[in-house]
């Protein structure tokens, strides 16, 4: 194991299909046309000396480093803003280039530290190395005139130095070591897009500032790292490596984060992280990351990291540590117990949509063969269940069309019920990008979001009310219809014809028109209509969307909508274009793929089938259950009738992340045996009698399925601290209950998947080791992956339209509920924050705040930072307001990543028609002011700290 | 399983099948619940078809009762 070197080539890749030819030190070299010559000798192989340049931004051209000579031409030009052009003849190296490298070295060093012995950068600085490069050997300057370097200079207050910066909890900023090459200001503009840094002043006098000379922690800055990584010198350094020291290993893995699937080389000492650094050749990323995945795995040896196995016979009775052994008898025992008094349909389980594709099959195998029952479910249940409805309706595959480079190619993009830049922050990065080159963006959300005002950005927005996203989507398409704006020769040769003769006779009917609507949705008519046109006719249109679309009561009436929506645009099956979910946890799609619905096999194949079932029969060796089984919230209706009595959740919150937070406790409490792995002990932790420790991404093998279908390794580089990783401990639960299941390795697991699985036939570790991720479906038609789908025709044959009639939610405001509550996610906490909470991200956000307009607020007395009451039908919590014209009148908004907050004690159990994914974005509510937390919240805070307790193990004493 | 939720949840998806029409949304109803429906929730809603069916929109009743006689 050695230290993965990634080049760094100077200038980004140019995509121009033309080439040149040029001559470089007597080679000659080929590349695309607008290459620089500095990036050209490099894939020729030559190095040429540099410093404000660097291959994830454009070149600037300042430090006058990478000079070259071009036979025929005077002077010496900069490499890195020189283009490579036909018959060019480049000299690298000559005695006047040595002469003037020399030159510039000197200079930089005589206003530099010479404390490399003892930086942090020791051996990972571009400074120290080019000093080496260009054989710099003497100084000589001393300091004794003006610098950066000393508070004091002969015993005066030096102006031009500064003091370190050290607000942000992972970075520091120590301006004395700057070479002000403006590196980490082009990656905040370039690569993350936020602008946060400036040069102030000039010459001497330039400095780096973060905002208005503000602090790191107090600027615009998100925290995304990209300076950090930009910076060829320790000025940004990551606290963590003037903690611990440089590497000495890395390995390639995924961030265990969000559905964009951000690649990482987690650089290692030891079993000891040093740092996590995106992966250039991470193709969901492409080199960029977010807080939570550069900075956020502190929670991995956190000090609340259950360890050792537990368990208890009552909820009311502290914890128990036990053997592994003991843990999983007893639950074997508990669940058997329960299939002989209540039949063999009253266990089940619930797949993480956080663990790795492997593990989630072995759960669901788990319960499919080991139970005999098909009670299995996953979170995405609640979050993404209408997309796979409703994308393999129309489509016929329940997954996003695109990968994340198509966004590159796309001309107006429509971002419904998503906020990417809180959410999915690298996708975010690069459409902000594509939006920066002229794509147009329309933004469908209740809430102003960061996606709507930006610096560079400005968006179309359309403000729906909570609820009203069918009837805004079926005014868009009478639009589409109406003006004749249909690609009508995609849809003759694409869709069945006849379903979309149905269809645009039903949106174009009156009662469908934006000006029809709006009463209802709160939309300008005009808006809309300028929106639609721009959409159908405004180039490759693309369209990303969130659980503001899905977590609805009509969720996959939605996703069918925006599934017409594209096919009647002709904006499917190439690149720029297509139907994106934008998937929230990290391995959502996989979990799905896995097998982990209730009704399907993995690869989404229906669990009455008799063909499927005879397969996985003869692999399993067991007759399966051909009826689907329970749902997540009918097993919590099932449960509290009494036919439901026995859980095994593996990695997933329910109690926290499900609606309705008192029917879950009631719920669970009516349950003989839950047992919880998971790494903390979480809120469902409280009603469990079995806790299995669980293990992170950092100490197993194993793969993750991002947003874009693509299957990428997850790498062990350390031990597992609980000691087995979560593969091996739901082995070892099967192996009690008499269930035999013979893995060495995930790999193992994986081959059995691709063998019984027709879309991911083609993948395995070798494959992915060689390819670095594919995109399924990947097979004998695809042996390296899909990265767009339906090119030339459908999955299912023909597209398919279909009717999107408008029903509103039951959830109606009224005189005692009268205003929406929608919820949502911020940037630096992760969903039910059971992980970011045990970071420093907490710096960013500490409490959940309810968003409330100012007029709503004065109507009720309240001002900003007070305590309000926050109540629904199905309960009442209290947290503190903030005053925002982010939310329209008549509307409030929560992030739920705070168990203390319970939002969720507000939700209401309305659910998807089709899906029963809850209905979380629309509960009617009202303020009022208030003291403190409730009586409900003081109560769970009690159950959960007597709950939580663990009795002295009895064996403490030795 | 409480006969009020599941009449509800039936009742939903017959709204989303009722612009269809009744030759349509009837089989549609009907496939939908043999699909995504436990055998128990099945079970209720029979036995509640069977007590009358009270509360069930006509085009639910009827994918109800085909659902039961196949
Ligand atoms: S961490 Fe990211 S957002 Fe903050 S200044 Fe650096 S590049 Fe900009
Ligand atoms: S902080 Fe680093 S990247 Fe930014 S200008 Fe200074 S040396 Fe260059
Ligand atoms: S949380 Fe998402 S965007 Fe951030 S680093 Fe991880 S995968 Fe990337
Ligand atoms: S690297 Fe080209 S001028 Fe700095």
């Amino acid at each position: 194991m050695s230290l993965i070197q990634e080049t760094d080539f100077g200038t980004p890749r140019s995509k121009s299909a033309g080439l040149v030819t040029l001559t470089i030190d007597g080679r000659s070299v080929t590349v695309p046309e607008g290459t620089s010559i500095m990036r050209a000798a490099m894939e020729a192989g030559t190095q040429i000396p540099k410093l404000c340049a660097t291959d994830m931004v454009d070149a600037f051209g300042s430090c006058r480093l990478c000079l070259i000579e071009i036979e025929g031409r005077a002077g010496t030009p900069a490499s890195c803003t020189s283009p490579a052009m036909n018959g060019l003849v480049v000299h690298t190296q000559t005695e006047r280039l040595k002469k003037l490298r020399k030159g510039v070295m000197e200079l930089y060093i005589s206003d530099h530290p010479l404390d490399c012995l003892t930086c942090a950068a020791n051996g990972d600085c571009e400074l120290q190395d080019m000093a080496g490069a260009v054989g710099l050997r003497d100084v000589r300057y001393g300091y004794e005139g003006d610098n950066h370097v000393f508070a004091r200079t002969n015993g005066d207050i030096n102006a031009a130095w500064m003091p370190k910066d050290e607000s942000n909890p992972y970075f520091t900023y120590d301006p004395s070591k700057c070479i002000v090459c403006s590196r980490c200001v082009r990656a905040c503009e370039q690569v993350q897009g936020t602008f946060a840094l400036t040069i102030s002043g000039r010459g001497f006098d330039s400095r780096v500032s973060p905002g208005m000379s503000e602090s790191f922690l107090g600027s615009e800055c998100v925290s995304c790292g990209a300076c950090v990584q930009a910076c060829p010198t320790a000025t940004l350094t990551e606290k963590s490596v003037i903690e611990i020291g440089q590497p000495e290993h890395s390995m390639v893995t995924t961030c265990a984060y969000c559905g964009v699937g951000c690649a990482f080389k987690a650089e290692m000492r030891g079993e000891e992280v040093v740092r996590m650094v995106p992966y250039k050749d991470g193709k969901a990323n492409r080199g960029h990351s977010c807080v939570k995945g550069r900075f956020a795995w502190g929670y991995t040896t956190h000090k609340e990291r259950i360890l050792k196995p537990m368990m208890r016979d009552d909820i009311s009775e502290p914890w128990r540590e036990v053997s592994w052994d003991q843990a999983f008898n007893f639950a074997a025992a508990k669940f058997r117990g329960i299939q002989q008094k209540y039949g063999r349909d009253a266990v089940g389980g619930i797949t993480s949509s956080r663990c790795t594709n492997e593990e989630t099959y072995l759960v669901q195998k788990l319960i499919r063969a080991g139970f005999g029952n098909n009670n299995v479910d996953t979170c995405a249940r609640v979050c993404h269940s209408p997309t796979g409805y409703g994308l393999s309706t129309t489509f016929g595959t329940s997954a996003g069309t695109q990968d994340f480079d198509s966004v590159e190619h796309s001309d107006v993009v429509m971002v419904i019920g998503a906020n990417p830049a809180s959410a999915h922050p690298v996708f975010a990065s690069r459409l902000k990008k594509r939006l920066r080159q002229g794509a147009r963006l329309i933004v469908l959300d209740p809430r102003r979001t960061e996606m709507v005002e930006a610096p560079h950005l400005k968006a179309q927005h359309l403000p729906l009310l909570p609820g009203t996203n069918v009837a805004v989507l079926t005014a868009m398409a009478h639009v589409i219809v109406t003006e004749g704006l249909v690609d009508e020769a995609f849809v003759r040769e694409r869709c069945d014809w006849s379903e979309f003769e149905d269809w645009a006779a039903f949106v174009a009917l009156p009662n469908n028109s934006p000006e029809a609507t709006a009463i209802s949705t709160g939309v300008d008519p005009t808006e809309l209509r300028v929106a639609a046109r721009l959409f159908a006719t405004g180039g490759n249109g693309a369209i990303y969307y969130g659980l503001g679309v899905t977590e609805h009561s009509q969720g996959s009436t939605t996703v069918i909508a925006i599934a017409n929506l594209a096919m009647a645009t002709g904006n499917i099956g190439r690149p720029g274009v297509g139907v994106n979910p934008l998937r929230g946890q990290n391995n959502v799609q996989g979990s799905c793929d896995m097998g982990s619905f209730p009704h399907e096999l993995p690869g989404y194949r229906h669990i009455s089938g008799d063909a499927v079932r005879d397969q996985f029969e003869a692999v399993w060796n067991v007759k399966l259950n051909p009826e689907p089984g329970l749902r997540i919230p009918n097993m919590f209706d099932a449960a509290i009738e009494g036919s439901f009595m026995g859980l095994y959740v593996q990695g997933e919150d329910i109690l926290q992340s499900d609606p309705n937070t008192k029917h879950v406790v009631a719920a669970l409490s009516a349950m003989e045996c839950v047992i919880v792995h998971d790494l903390f002990l979480n809120e469902t932790a409280n009603y469990a009698h079995v806790f299995l420790p669980g293990s992170t991404f950092l100490e197993k093998d194993g793969t993750f399925t991002n947003a874009e279908r693509r299957i990428q390794r997850v790498r062990k580089v350390m031990t597992p601290r609980n000691g087995m990783a979560d593969w091996e401990v739901t082995i070892g639960l099967a192996r009690a209950m008499g269930f035999e299941m013979h893995y060495d390795h995930p790999s193992q697991i994986m081959d059995e998947i691709a063998a019984l699985t027709p879309t991911f036939a083609g993948v395995s570790y070798a494959k992915l080791d060689e390819l670095g991720s594919v995109q399924w479906p990947c097979n004998e038609k695809a042996p390296e992956g899909t990265p767009v789908m339906h090119i030339g025709g459908f999955v299912r044959g023909k597209g398919k339209f279909v009717v999107t009639e408008y029903i509103p939610t039951d959830e109606r405001t009224g005189p005692r509920y009268p205003l929406l509550l929608t919820t949502g996610r911020i940037l630096s906490q992760y969903n039910v924050g059971a992980q970011t909470r045990r970071t420093d991200n907490v710096v960013w956000h500490d409490e959940d705040r309810l968003e409330i307009h100012p007029h709503d607020a004065e109507q009720r007395g309240v001002r900003d930072g007070d305590w309000v009451r926050l109540a629904s039908r199905a309960g009442e919590t209290t947290l503190r307001a903030q005053i925002t014209d982010r939310v329209a009148p008549g509307v409030v908004y929560t992030t739920f990543h705070h168990p203390d907050t319970q939002a969720n004690v507000i939700t209401t159990e309305y659910s998807d028609w089709a899906t029963n994914c809850p209905e979380y974005k629309v509960t009617a509510v009202q303020i009022s002011p208030s003291n403190g937390p409730s009586d409900w919240q003081k109560t769970y805070e009690e159950q959960a700290r007597h709950s939580r307790r663990i009795a002295a193990a009895s064996e403490a004493a030795e | 399983m409480s006969p009020d939720r599941l009449i509800y949840m039936a009742n939903q998806i017959g709204k989303f099948f009722q612009s269809q029409g009744h030759d349509k949304a009837v089989p549609g109803i009907a496939e939908h619940i043999r699909k995504f429906w436990d055998p128990r929730m099945r079970k209720a809603i029979f036995t509640h078809l069977d007590a009358g069916g009270a509360g069930l929109d006509p085009n639910v009743r009827d994918a109800i009762a085909t659902l039961r006689n196949t």
